[in-house]
């Protein structure tokens, strides 16, 4: 007979292996945000967040350019895919069961799933190989293409939290949909609209693959639009590749750099969500 | 009602505002298309000069202009189900914690955490498994396999601290918040009156937990663990990193290999006409696993954690009581 002992037993055995796998987790995230911090610090100084890249072997040289085109390129990326997907999710959430509706969330939960190499891919053979050239605004866009989907989803979700008697009010007080839209729900959103926002740049920010095969790299201000730029994923990437010990040095600089905006942006995302909710 | 919802017919007043948005909708569905068209289009001049011999063949051959799938196919499968079979089960051990375990005051902050792993960019995750991860395994755990498991074929070789199990475990890690997050989901969706009932009948909370919780997210942690599969399959930078970039069937674990990701990453630059439309080849396999990959996944995710039963659930009605759950065994 199973007494309980053995039951409570093989019970806590078991909750203790979930608590062990749990803080495996937790280890995990901690070893590497502590080696980013540890080997990143010593790189990091005012020269080297403003300056250009130095030739291998000269000493000096930093992410400037970089960090300078990531901004960019994130930057054209939020202003296209920002409009856009706040309209998609307008009207998803104005004409929640047409047809078009159910086949548009069915492209977007797809475009989320779509590797974001694939979508590299994409912009590179539509714009890089019909222009001839790698340029920031290939990557621009790529960018704006990975967070389309992020947008349009929050978005959609946010909106759909506007209480419908507030809708109802609006539109029994004779404003017209448009005007509901525009002067009602959107501001009743906003909050929430901007979490998702921050949650798609921080996405957008970190990209690699779409931004190595659009805008390749650069080691040089970026001058227009149509040129190569540099971008701190790929920096990261190229200088952890490279046999140099001082450019894999200035990689966990940078890479110091990325992961505390990244993290800077999620961690305030969470704070608003966490506030709002308790204003409620 | 219905009619005045129709974008094609506006109100006095609304302009083209409606015509706006439902562009907005057309065009994320346009977008999504041209993706697929654009890579198959890519693709199209590989596909005529090597047809389904592309799928069979494992010479890669830019020289010659001779372009075969398998070692990269294998190496995108064989690291991805590395990753999930170390990731899995932690991150399932850790959302059945974060939800069912964890003190209160406990369970918002940890979750959060274990989320922001999910933040860390692919990039810095590969500089990571470069610097730190990669020499650790080349002197610890690959260095313990070559000496006491290298006569097992799996284990045979150098260990080099680059190759195919450092880019499992670099994977796996980058999985992780994706599988718990979306398993604490789908746990937490499971009724409470469910787990009161069972500790009414006097099951520990072990019991509840393997008896009723389990078997009821069952769908749904599948379906997190193919989102997971999902992730691993189409990933690119980290696993270029840490992989070795040898294009061959790898001998074994500790044999550096390649992905279909790492060879689009490492051969895209330099690549024009055949080789460029054999890569993009890939890239359309690479779409078409994740997709068929990552419908699944939502599919049954969506299944349970919306509380949406499925409508043949509901027809039974009773798939969830807890006498159900508690089955033969009491």
């Amino acid at each position: 007979m199973a007494t309980k002992k053995i039951r409570k037993a093989t019970g806590s055995l078991l909750e203790f292996a979930c608590l062990l796998s749990a803080l495996l987790v937790l280890l995990a995230l901690c070893l590497i945000l502590y080696y980013i911090f540890r080997r990143g610090i010593g790189a990091i100084n005012i020269p080297f967040l403003i300056s250009l890249p130095t030739p291998v072997g000269e000493p000096g040289g930093g992410i400037g350019n970089a960090l300078i085109g990531s901004a960019l390129m994130v930057a054209l990326g939020s202003l296209l895919a920002i409009p856009f997907g706040i309209a998609a999710a307008i009207y998803l959430d104005q004409n929640p069961r047409t047809r078009l509706a159910a086949a548009t969330r069915f492209a977007n939960r797809v475009l989320t799933g779509v590797p974001s190499l694939i979508i590299g891919l994409f912009v590179f053979t539509v714009l890089v190989l019909r222009t001839g050239n790698y340029s920031a605004l290939a990557g621009g866009i790529a960018l704006a293409v990975m967070m389309i989907p992020v947008i349009t989803l929050s978005a959609e979700e946010m909106l759909r939290l506007v209480p419908g008697s507030l809708r109802e009010a609006s539109l029994a007080l004779g404003a017209s949909k448009k005007q509901t839209v525009l002067m009602l729900i959107l501001p009743a959103a906003t909050g929430g609209l901007v979490v998702g926002i921050m949650l798609a740049v921080a996405l957008a920010a970190g990209q690699t693959a779409p931004v190595l095969l659009t805008a390749l790299t650069s080691r040089f201000w970026l001058e227009n639009l149509n040129q190569t730029s540099a971008s701190l994923p790929v920096l990261i990437y190229n200088y952890a590749s490279s046999p140099f010990p001082d450019w894999q040095e200035q990689a966990w600089g940078a890479a110091l750099v990325l992961v505390a905006t990244i993290l800077i942006l999620n961690v305030t995302a969470q704070l608003f969500v966490v506030f709002r909710n308790r204003r409620h | 009602m219905a009619a005045t919802e129709q974008p094609t017919r506006p109100q006095n007043g609304e302009g083209v505002f409606p015509y706006f948005t439902a562009a907005a909708a057309v065009l994320i569905l346009l977008l999504t298309g041209s993706i697929l068209l654009v890579v198959l289009w890519g693709a199209w001049p590989a596909w005529q000069a090597f047809g389904p011999a592309f799928l069979t063949t494992s010479i890669w051959d830019p020289v010659q202009n001779l372009y075969g799938a398998i070692p990269a196919v294998f190496g995108t499968l064989i690291t991805s189900l590395l990753a999930l079979a170390l990731a899995g089960p932690l991150g399932i051990g850790t959302a059945i914690f974060l939800s069912e375990l964890a003190p209160p005051w406990l369970k918002k902050p940890a979750s959060f955490t274990v989320e922001l792993l999910a933040a860390v960019p692919s990039v810095v995750f590969g500089l990571w498994g470069l610097f730190v991860l990669a020499p650790w395994f080349r002197v610890g755990p690959g260095q313990f396999l070559e000496d006491n498991l290298g006569f097992l074929p799996l284990f045979q070789g150098p260990s080099l601290g680059i190759g195919v199990l450092t880019a499992g475990l670099v994977l796996a890690m980058m999985i992780l918040p994706t599988i718990t997050a979306i398993s604490r989901e789908v746990i937490r969706a499971v009724p409470q009156e469910l787990r009161e009932a069972m500790f009414a009948l006097g099951s520990t909370r072990w019991e509840m937990i393997a008896k009723v919780v389990l078997p009821t997210s069952k769908v749904g942690i599948t379906g997190a663990l193919l989102l997971g599969l999902g992730r691993s399959l189409g990933e690119a930078i980290a696993v270029t990193m840490v992989i070795g970039n040898a294009n061959l069937i790898p001998a074994s674990l500790l044999a550096p290999a390649q992905t279909i990701a790492s060879l689009i990453v490492n051969e895209f630059p330099e690549a024009f006409d055949l080789q460029l439309s054999a890569l993009l080849l890939l890239g359309l396999l690479l779409f078409i696993i994740t997709l068929a990959v990552n419908m699944v996944a939502v599919w049954l995710v969506h299944r349970t954690a919306q509380g949406i039963p499925s409508s043949k659930e509901k027809r039974r009605g009773k798939k969830l009581t807890p006498r159900r759950c508690l089955g033969d065994g009491h």
